[in-house]
Formats: structure tokens, sequence, C-alpha cells
């Protein structure tokens, strides 16, 4: 019986082993948690490298929202000796970024980011324009105007607008900063909740209501992670979430002016292309991600209380009902 | 496991290994379950970042996360010593209070070190290269500490640590204040997890106020790793246990993050459930030994 089996076995391992053999690219990959939208970014960064027809075998660390794990991950992957090191979000950037410094000439690579909002204060780059240390990567900057436009144009009657967020994470940090700097020029007052952990999202979404007509949620690893908690009480409520990403939309926010983290996850694909294909990170300057799109979730919307307006629905690329 | 990931893991378990020591000291010798960790090794993590940022000396900002470190624990202990409150629920009353006080002190939740004079570089200075760097600097400060704590405790002050975790009530009858003694051993544990915490954000490039989480659970984790495979018949040995365990741990979560069993790929999302179930096989092994040698 064993020695039947035996065979059969050996050839799938000659069988495997020949596959990564004829592998010719490798791509590390640091993701810091998993959620929707980083989970988009990868498959987003997989599928461009999969239609240009670039064959590549990749290593996937999900460190779960544990530092102490990226760090040890950034180890892991420089010590993998990959073609690419690709890290999305801020600190698994950080931690890559850093055990590349450390490490020797021969195990020195270039490094990816994707899905960081703010690379220069992360100390990732000095010059958006001139990346230098062999990093470069795409950033998810929010259009803060535009959306807080479309917002308006959704709820003309406006008036108080809630924002949501862990006053922890850096991501947050640069967009909350932009929103109460341009809700004034907007007629807009501002109201802040903030939680720390994923347990305490629901009861910060609570202490919103009746304070403010709506709530806006940044690209927040923490409250995004807990977002069926927060569109509850806007359903409950008749409280209207926005999101500014469009995963959250499909989840039932009322809408967004903002990124595809599949698209930026393609865009990062292409930098990748361009880096396999021999050109130097210190070349390729920091990109933004270039379109946004509208999504709006109907089905939500009017179960919040507000009914979408035609123009917007118009206008948006994808309206889920 | 790639050896540069084995490195890493060394170095890793080195520099939490300090924070592990600390743990050890509240959680086995003065018997004081002490949550204040997930809180005081960020708050050492941002001093150090804002300190060297704003021109300190590097070495010098460990000197006062440590001194941060030690405050906090200060205050737990104050709240449980003088206001009766239990020690779990003080220590997590500091550990959420400090969470917010990271980020006052870093005036945002995450300072960046890249590219910034760290301890590492006296060392590559003195022409360590950059990948051993940490090996060295980890290394030498862990032994340091150790030497430290096993001295410490032979002191008279020691001593009264030690017989306040045994048997409060004799060593209050001999008119020694169990109250300063438990305030002074939790304020040192936490001054040696805020130290690692700010080796950790030199090391890792950036302190951010999310890297304490789960701190206590791989410190526990860590202290009985050690106690099991490596034993804790004296002192010494039951400190240096600690250290070990804390390497054992980071080796685990090395092995799961390089893990294949030939073409079998595990999910990356399969990492804590690896890592746990690899720290039970360390954990049953020596019981497993200990009873195939008596038959």
């Amino acid at each position: 019986m064993t020695k039947k089996l035996l065979l059969p076995v050996l050839m799938t391992f000659a069988l495997l082993l020949q596959a990564s053999v004829a592998q010719s690219v490798t791509i590390s990959v640091s993701q810091f948690v998993e959620h929707p939208a980083l989970d988009a970014i990868l498959q987003g960064f997989q599928d461009y490298l999969k239609e240009k027809g670039i064959d590549v075998k990749y290593n996937v660390h999900n460190a779960q929202a544990n530092m102490g794990t990226a760090m040890q991950i950034a180890q892991q992957m420089v010590g993998e000796k990959p073609d690419l090191l690709v890290a999305i979000t801020t600190v698994s950037a950080q931690t890559c970024a850093q055990a590349l410094s450390k490490a020797p000439a021969y195990l020195k690579r270039p490094l990816l980011f994707s899905g960081v909002t703010d690379p220069v204060a992360a100390g990732l780059v000095k010059n958006l324009q001139k990346p230098t240390g062999g990093i470069t990567g795409v950033a998810d900057l929010l259009p803060v105007r535009e959306h807080l436009k479309m917002v308006l144009q959704y709820y003309p009657g406006i008036k108080t607008l809630g924002l949501l967020y862990n006053a922890g994470e850096i991501n947050s940090k640069a967009t909350i900063a932009s929103v109460r700097a341009l809700a004034p020029e907007m007629g807009l007052k501002i109201v802040e909740a903030t939680a720390s952990k994923t347990a305490d999202v629901y009861q910060a979404a609570l202490s919103l209501v009746g304070r403010v007509d709506a709530v806006f949620i940044p690209t927040d690893n923490t409250i995004i992670s807990a977002l069926e908690s927060v569109l509850k009480v806007g359903v409950q409520n008749k409280l209207p979430i926005f999101a500014a990403d469009i995963d959250s939309v499909k989840r039932g926010a009322v809408a967004a002016m903002g990124f595809d983290y599949y698209k930026h996850g393609y865009q990062t694909g292409a930098l990748a292309e361009k880096i396999i294909n021999g050109m130097a990170p210190e070349d390729i300057p920091v990109e933004f991600q270039k379109d946004l799109q509208l999504y709006i979730n109907a089905n939500y919307s009017k179960q919040m209380g507000l009914t979408p307006p035609d123009a917007l629905l118009k206008q948006a690329t994808q309206v889920y009902q | 496991m790639t050896l540069y990931a084995a490195l890493g893991a060394v170095e890793q378990g080195l520099v939490y290994g300090i924070m592990v020591i600390g743990v050890y000291l509240t959680f086995r010798i003065l018997d004081f379950p002490d949550l204040t960790v997930d809180g005081s090794l960020p708050l050492g993590a941002a001093i150090s970042a804002v300190a060297i940022t704003s021109g300190i000396d590097p070495y010098l900002s460990l000197l006062l996360a440590a001194c941060g470190g030690f405050a906090a624990g200060m205050v737990t202990a104050f709240l449980n010593t003088k206001f009766k409150i239990l020690h779990l629920l003080a220590s997590i009353l500091t550990m959420i209070a400090l969470y917010s006080i990271n980020i006052r002190i870093m005036s945002g939740p995450n300072v960046a070190l890249l590219g910034v004079d760290t301890v590492f570089d006296s060392v590559i200075n003195l022409g360590v290269p950059a990948h051993y760097a940490g090996l060295v600097v980890f290394g030498g400060l862990a032994a340091c500490v150790l030497i430290f704590i096993i001295w410490f405790l032979s002191t008279e002050i020691g001593q009264a640590i030690l017989a306040t975790g045994d048997n409060p009530q004799m060593i209050r009858s001999l008119g020694v204040n169990t109250d300063v003694i438990i305030i002074m051993g939790v304020g040192l544990s936490n001054a040696l997890v805020a130290l690692s915490g700010a080796l950790v954000a030199q090391n890792q490039g950036a302190a951010d106020v999310g890297m304490g989480i789960g701190t206590i659970v791989a410190g526990l984790a860590s202290v009985i790793i050690g106690e099991t495979v490596f034993g804790c018949t004296t002192m010494a040995r039951a400190f240096i246990a600690a250290l070990l365990g804390s390497i054992v741990y980071r080796l685990a979560i090395a092995l799961a993050l390089g893990l294949e069993l030939g073409g079998f790929r595990f999910n990356p999302s399969d990492l804590n459930l690896i890592t746990a179930l690899l720290v039970i096989t360390a954990l049953i092994t020596p019981n497993l030994k200990k009873r195939f040698i008596k038959r």
C-alpha cells in the first residue's frame, strides 16, 4: 500500500520542484492586516502582472496586525532573496525599509510600497519626485475636496459632519487634518469620534447619533475592519455613512468618491513591471492614485434615509441596488 | 526558515527578551499580573523616538524611555496599593490611558526613525556589519539587564521584593512597607519593558502607537516557554530561561512564516495558528521526553 502511494507522491514532488524552477520572478509581499481594501490591493497587483504574462512566484506574509511580527516578516522577506519586495500599508513599508537598510549589500532589493497615505511623513522617501534608497510606490492620499463636494451634493441640507476614525493610525491623521482644514469653507461643522480598536467602533459610532447629519469614515484600518457595526448604527438611526474607499460602499456605505483599492494595487503592479524590466526605483517617482470613481449603494442609502440624487447616479461608476 | 530570518528572530527574541525579563519580575517574582506593558512598551518607543528626532543622543533616549516606563509602572502599583484597585484593573487603566498619552507624546500615532542615527550606528561605526548590529546591541544590553536584575535581587531591596512576592504577611511583620516594595518592583519591570520598546522602535524604523498590542501575550508565552523548556530551579536560571523563552517564541514565528510542506503552502492568514501549534510542540516536548525516559 505504502509503495503504491510512494510513486505518485514522489512524482507530484518532482512536478512541483520543476514548476518552481521554471518561475522567473519572485516577489515577497508584506501586508499588515487582513481587510477587504488591503486584500484588493494585493489582488489588483497580482492581476496586473498576470495580465502582462509575467510569471511570478509570490511569498505573501500577513502580520495579523502585530507590529513585532511585521518586523520579523520584513527580515524573513529580506532572507527570501526575492527580486522585489512589496509592502502594503505604512507600518509594513517602514519595517521593510528598515530591514533593507540594515541588510548586507548582496541582500538589498528594491521595495515598492502601496496603500501608504503620506510616504514623506512615514520617512520612506524624502522627495516624491526623486525617491532614494531603492524605495518607491503608490500613495493613497485622499482627494478630500472632491469627496466633501460629493457629500454636499448628495446631502444638500447637511450642516454637521461626523468623523469616525482611530487616532492611533497615521493613515487617518493626514486625511482628518485636511477635512478639518477644508470644512469651514464648505460650510460644514465637524464632530469627531475615535475608537482605538475594532471592539470600540460600535460605541464610537453610537456617540455620534443625534449630534451629526452624516458620518464620514477615512481609509482607517480599524474602522473599516468593523464597518458593519457602524452601518448598523446608520440604518437604525437613519444616519448616512459615507466612506472614502469603494470597497466599503459594496459593504453598505452610502457612497464614496474614492479609491478603488483594486486599481491602486493594479497601478502598483505597473511599477513592479517597470522594476522587473530593469528600471531603477530611483527613476520612478512616487505615484498617487490616478482615477477617482463614484460608487453609490442605493439600497443602504435609502435605509439610512437618503435618496440618491439623479445627477450623481448618472455620474456613478457603480450603483449597488 | 532562511538563515537571515533566523538571525532576525534571535535579534527580535533578544530585544523583546528585555521586556520578558520585566514581565517575569511582576508575573512570577511579585505575583502581580501586570497588563501595563501593552502601554509601557510603546511609551518607551514614543519617548525614545521623540527624543532622537529632537536631537538627543540615542543612548540617552533609552534612559529617558526607561524612566518613563518606571513612572508608568509606579502609577499602576500606586493605584493598586494605595487605592486598593485590583492589580489587573489598575494595570488595564494605566494601559488604556497610555494609549492617549503616547499619541500626545508623539503628536500623532507614528514617528518615523528611518535614516536617523540610532544606537546601531555607533556599533556599525566600530566596523560591525549592519545586519549584525542588532544582535550585538541587543545581546549586549540583554546580558547587562540580566546581570543587573540578578545582582539587584540579591541586594537587601531585591530580597524584600522576593519576600513580598512569596509571603507579604511575613515581610510586613518584619516591618517592611510592602506598598513601597511593590511600587518599586512594578516600576522596575515597566522600566525594562519601556527600554525594550525604545530598542524595538529604533530597530524597526518607527515608533507606532499600535506596537504594544499583544505585548503581554508574547511576554507571558515567552516566560512559560522558558520555564518549561529551560527550567527555573534557581533565580539566575529562571531569568536566563525567560530570555531564552523569548528567543524560542520568535523562532516559532519565523518558522511559521517560512513553513512550506513540499508543494503545500499555508495561507498567510494561518500564521497565528501555526505559531500557536509550534509553541504547543515546544511546551509538551520536555514533558513527553520525561514520560518516555521513565518507562
